[in-house]
C-alpha cells in the first residue's frame, strides 16, 4: 500500500476524465438497478397496499414473512436465481444466465419485499385515515389500492430509494447470476470485488467512492424533487 | 410537481435503459480466477474476437465451481487447472475431449521474516513440513479450487493433515486467490499461489516468494468443449473454434507473449 | 335536479336498532322514522350515540341487532350510492382541490368536459373559486369542510348525512356551511345532520331527533321539540343542564 495515494488519484482521474470503460460500468449498474426497482415497484407497491387494506386469514403471516424477506441474504437469492436460470434449471431455455436481465431478476427478488413492506407501512396509516370516507364513497377495499398509492406518493419515494440503495450496492447475487463478465455483466460492485481480489485496493476504494457518490446524487435528486412536491402539496398536512 | 418528479425519473431511466444489450455471437467460458486476475485473458481474447467475430464471455470462478457450472450446462467451454477433475468431467460425458493448453507454476509466498525459515528452498514438501513444525500461519484457499486441490495434494504428500489445525495456524478463507493473498498479506502468513496471480497482485505488503522451481509445483491448464450431446444448447461450433485457436499456433503464440513484470508466466504446451 | 315530490318519498327507517361493544349497549333505537322533507337535526350531548346512529343510517356500521330500511327495503348498496356523508373531520385526498371533486365525478362516469364544468360550478357554490389548483390539505378548516360538502354534493345525493360538520369552526365559517346546507335542502336534498349546538338546530331544523345515552328520547317538529319538549331529558339538555 506504499503508493496508495497515487493509486487513488489515478482512479479518481479515470472517473473525471470520463474513461469510457469505467463509465460503461457505471451506466450498466444504473441501468440494471433502475430497471430492477421499476419492476419491483410495479409488483411490490400494489401487493404492499393490498396487504394494508385486505382482510383475509393468513394476512399477518404474510406480513411477517414479507418483513423477513427484506433481510434476504443476496448470496442466497443469487443461488436461487442461478438454479432457476441455469441450463439445468426450470428456466434454462430462456438463456438468461450471465446476462444483465439475470441480474435485474435477482435484484427484483431482493428489492420487491423491501418496497412491498415499506408500501404496506405507509399505506396502512393512510388507509386508516381514509377508510370511512372511501367506504362512504362506495370505494371497495381493493379498489382503494390505487387511491392509496397515489395519495401516499411522496412517502413512497422513500420506499423506492431504499430499494434502489439495496439494489445498486448489492454484489453477492449479481456476481453469481451475472458472472462478472467484462463488458457484459460487470457492474460497479462486481468490479470492486474483482479489483479487491487483484489486490488493487486503491482502485477498489475509488470505485466505492463513485458508488457512494451515485447513491448520494440519486438520493439528493429525488428528495429535492419530492421535498418540493411536499412543500407545494402538503403544507398543512 | 410530483408529475415533474416522475417525469425526471422516467427521463433518467430512458437515458440509462435506452441502448439495447449487445447481441452478437458469443460463447461462455467457465474459467478460473487465475487466468482472469493475471490479465492473461484480457490480453489474448481481443485477437480471437477480432479474427472470428465471436465474443468470449468469461465467467471466472474457482475450478470446482467452474466444473459444476459446466456440468449444469452453463457454459460452452471449460478452461481450468485440475487434471484429474477434468478427466473425470470428460469420462462422465459432460465434456467432449480434454486438451492440454498451457502451464504455469505455483509458488510458496510468505513474510520476509520467514518464521519457518523456508526461504530459498526448492522442495515444497520440506517447506510445508517446516511450516507445520513451526506452526507458522498459513492461509489456504479452502474453496475446492484447482489451487486448493494442488495445495492439499502437497500437504498429503508431505504427510501432514493441516485441517487438524484449522482455525489455529492453518486458516481457510474459502475465497478466491486474490482474496486469500489479501488475507495472507494482512496477517503475514504463508500461502500457495499461482505465479501469474502473484505477479499481478497489487497488495503484496511484506510478502515475497520463498519457494519456487520444484517440478511438483507444475500447474497444467486444460481446455474442454462442453458436450453438446448432453447439453444441446452448447454453441459447439463457436466453442470448438475457440479451442482450436487456443491450441493452434496463434493462440499458443499469444499465450507465450504475455508478460508480467517482464516475465513470461504461462507456458503454452498444447500438442506436446 | 330532482323534484320535491319524489324526494318526499325517501323514507329512512331504523327498527329495533342496537349497537353493542364490549357488552355495553351504545345505541338502542326501537323505532325511528325519517320521512319528512328535512332538514332533520340529531341533537344531543357528546356520547349520546348521534354519530353512531348516523353511521348506521349510512351503512358504515352494521348494527348488532335490528336494521335500517330505506323506502321499505333494507339498506343496500344502491341506497348507499344515493347517500353522501360529511364527517366531523373532513377527510380530503392528498390532491388538489379540483382533483378531490374530480375523483368522485370520475367514479360516477362523468365525461371529461362535463367534469370540468361541474367542478367550476361546485367551486363557485362553495366559495372556493381560485383555489382549484391548491392542495386540499393546505385549506383552512372552514374551506376544507366546504370542499368536503361540495364533494358530497358532487355525488348528486338524495340524502346528505352530516356529522357535526361545524364543531371545530368559528362562527363565520359555521355560517357559510349552514348556508350551503340550507341551499342543498332547498334544491331537494334530504339533510340529516348531527349537532350538539342548539342554536344550529334552531337555525336549520325542520324536525329534531333528541338523543341521550344511546336512546332517542324525543323526535318531532323542530318548533315543538325546541320550545316545548315533552321529555325531561330534552328539557334539561335545552336548558343547558348537566345530563348524565
Amino acid at each position: 500500500m506504499h503508493d496508495f495515494a497515487s493509486e487513488f488519484s489515478k482512479a479518481l482521474s479515470l472517473i473525471f476524465e470520463g474513461d469510457s470503460e469505467l463509465w460503461a460500468i457505471v451506466l450498466l449498474s444504473l441501468r440494471v438497478s433502475m430497471f430492477a426497482v421499476l419492476i419491483a415497484a410495479i409488483i411490490g407497491m400494489p401487493v404492499g397496499a393490498a396487504l394494508a387494506v385486505a382482510r383475509f386469514p393468513g394476512r399477518r403471516v404474510m406480513i411477517v414473512l414479507m418483513n423477513a424477506l427484506m433481510g434476504l441474504p443476496p448470496v442466497v437469492v443469487g443461488l436461487l436465481v442461478y438454479l432457476m436460470l441455469s441450463r439445468s434449471g426450470p428456466l434454462g431455455v430462456l438463456e438468461l444466465l450471465y446476462t444483465p436481465n439475470a441480474m435485474i431478476l435477482a435484484q427484483v427478488v431482493l428489492v420487491t419485499p423491501i418496497i412491498a413492506a415499506l408500501t404496506r407501512q405507509v399505506t396502512e396509516m393512510l388507509a386508516e385515515e381514509y377508510s370511512e370516507q372511501l367506504r362512504s364513497l362506495g370505494v371497495s377495499r381493493l379498489s382503494s389500492v390505487p387511491v392509496l398509492l397515489w395519495d401516499a406518493r411522496v412517502a413512497l419515494v422513500t420506499a423506492l430509494l431504499a430499494g434502489f440503495g439495496r439494489a445498486i450496492a448489492e454484489v453477492g447475487a449479481v456476481i453469481i447470476v451475472g458472472g462478472n463478465i467484462n463488458h457484459v455483466t460487470r457492474v460497479m460492485t462486481t468490479t470492486i470485488a474483482l479489483e479487491t481480489s487483484k489486490g488493487n485496493l486503491a482502485l477498489a476504494l475509488a470505485l466505492g467512492a463513485i458508488l457512494i457518490g451515485i447513491a448520494v446524487a440519486v438520493n439528493a435528486m429525488v428528495s429535492t424533487l419530492s421535498l418540493r412536491a411536499e412543500q407545494e402539496g402538503l403544507r398543512h398536512a | 410537481m410530483f408529475r415533474d418528479c416522475i417525469l425526471a425519473a422516467l427521463v433518467t431511466l430512458g437515458l440509462v435503459v435506452g441502448p439495447a444489450w449487445a447481441e452478437e455471437p458469443f460463447i461462455v467460458v467457465q474459467s478460473t480466477t487465475s487466468t482472469q486476475n493475471s490479465g492473461l485473458l484480457d490480453f489474448i481474447l481481443p485477437g480471437f474476437e477480432a479474427e472470428t467475430g465471436i465474443e468470449v464471455r468469461v465467467v471466472a470462478v474457482g475450478t470446482g465451481q467452474a466444473i459444476r457450472n459446466a456440468v449444469n450446462g452453463d457454459g460452452d467451454v471449460l478452461m481450468v487447472h485440475s487434471k484429474p477433475d477434468e478427466e473425470k468431467f470428460v469420462a462422465d460425458g459432460w465434456g467432449v475431449e480434454r486438451f492440454d493448453l498451457m502451464y504455469n507454476d505455483f509458488i510458496l509466498v510468505g513474510p520476509k521474516s520467514d518464521p519457518a525459515a523456508v526461504g530459498g528452498g526448492a522442495d515444497i514438501l520440506t517447506a510445508l513440513t517446516a511450516i507445520e513444525a513451526a506452526e507458522a500461519p498459513f492461509v489456504s484457499r479452502g474453496d475446492d479450487s484447482g489451487t486448493h486441490k494442488a495445495e492439499m495434494g502437497h500437504w498429503s504428500a508431505a504427510g501432514v493433515d493441516p485441517t487438524d489445525a484449522s482455525g489455529t495456524w492453518y486458516r481457510e478463507t474459502g475465497s478466491g486467490m486474490g482474496a486469500t493473498l489479501n488475507v495472507a498479506s494482512g496477517m503475514d502468513a504463508y500461502a500457495l499461489t499461482d505465479r501469474a496471480t502473484w505477479l499481478s497482485f497489487g497488495n503484496k505488503g511484506s510478502l515475497e516468494v520463498l519457494v519456487e522451481g520444484d517440478t511438483r509445483l507444475f500447474n497444467q491448464y486444460g481446455v474442454i468443449l462442453v458436450n453438446p450431446t448432453t447439453h444441446p444448447h452448447v454453441r459447439a461450433n463457436a466453442g470448438q473454434r475457440f479451442i482450436d485457436w487456443l491450441i493452434g499456433p496463434d493462440g499458443q503464440a499469444a499465450i507465450a507473449s504475455y508478460m508480467l513484470d517482464g516475465q513470461q508466466v504461462f507456458f503454452p504446451n498444447a500438442g506436446e | 335536479m330532482r323534484d320535491l315530490v319524489s324526494e318526499m318519498t325517501t323514507c329512512l327507517k331504523a327498527r329495533e336498532l342496537q349497537v353493542q361493544s364490549n357488552g355495553k349497549t351504545l345505541l338502542d333505537v326501537p323505532e325511528l322514522i325519517l320521512d319528512g322533507p328535512g332538514p332533520t337535526l340529531i341533537l344531543g350531548p357528546n356520547g349520546s350515540g348521534k354519530s353512531l346512529l348516523l353511521r348506521c343510517l349510512h351503512g358504515l356500521i352494521t348494527p348488532n341487532r335490528g336494521q335500517v330500511t330505506q323506502d321499505g327495503t333494507s339498506l343496500n348498496s344502491d341506497h348507499k350510492a344515493r347517500q353522501a356523508m360529511v364527517f366531523q373531520q373532513p377527510v380530503l385526498l392528498r390532491r388538489s382541490v379540483a382533483a378531490n371533486l374530480d375523483f368522485v365525478l370520475r367514479r360516477q362516469g362523468v365525461g371529461w368536459t362535463n367534469r370540468k364544468r361541474r367542478i367550476v360550478e361546485l367551486l363557485g357554490e362553495g366559495g372556493l373559486e381560485g383555489k382549484s389548483r391548491q392542495s386540499a390539505r393546505s385549506l383552512s378548516g372552514g374551506e376544507a369542510q366546504r370542499l368536503a360538502i361540495l364533494r358530497a354534493l358532487a355525488l348528486n345525493p338524495e340524502t346528505l348525512l352530516l356529522d357535526e360538520p361545524t364543531s371545530a369552526l368559528d362562527p363565520g365559517a359555521t355560517q357559510m356551511i349552514e348556508r350551503m346546507v340550507l341551499r342543498a335542502s332547498k334544491k331537494g336534498v334530504r339533510i340529516v345532520m348531527v349537532t350538539h349546538d342548539i342554536g344550529q338546530a334552531r337555525r336549520l331544523a325542520s324536525d329534531v331527533v333528541m338523543m341521550q345515552a344511546g336512546n332517542v328520547v324525543e323526535h318531532g317538529p323542530a318548533r315543538q321539540v325546541l320550545t316545548a319538549p315533552k321529555t325531561e331529558a330534552s328539557r334539561r339538555y335545552l336548558a343547558g343542564g348537566l345530563i348524565t
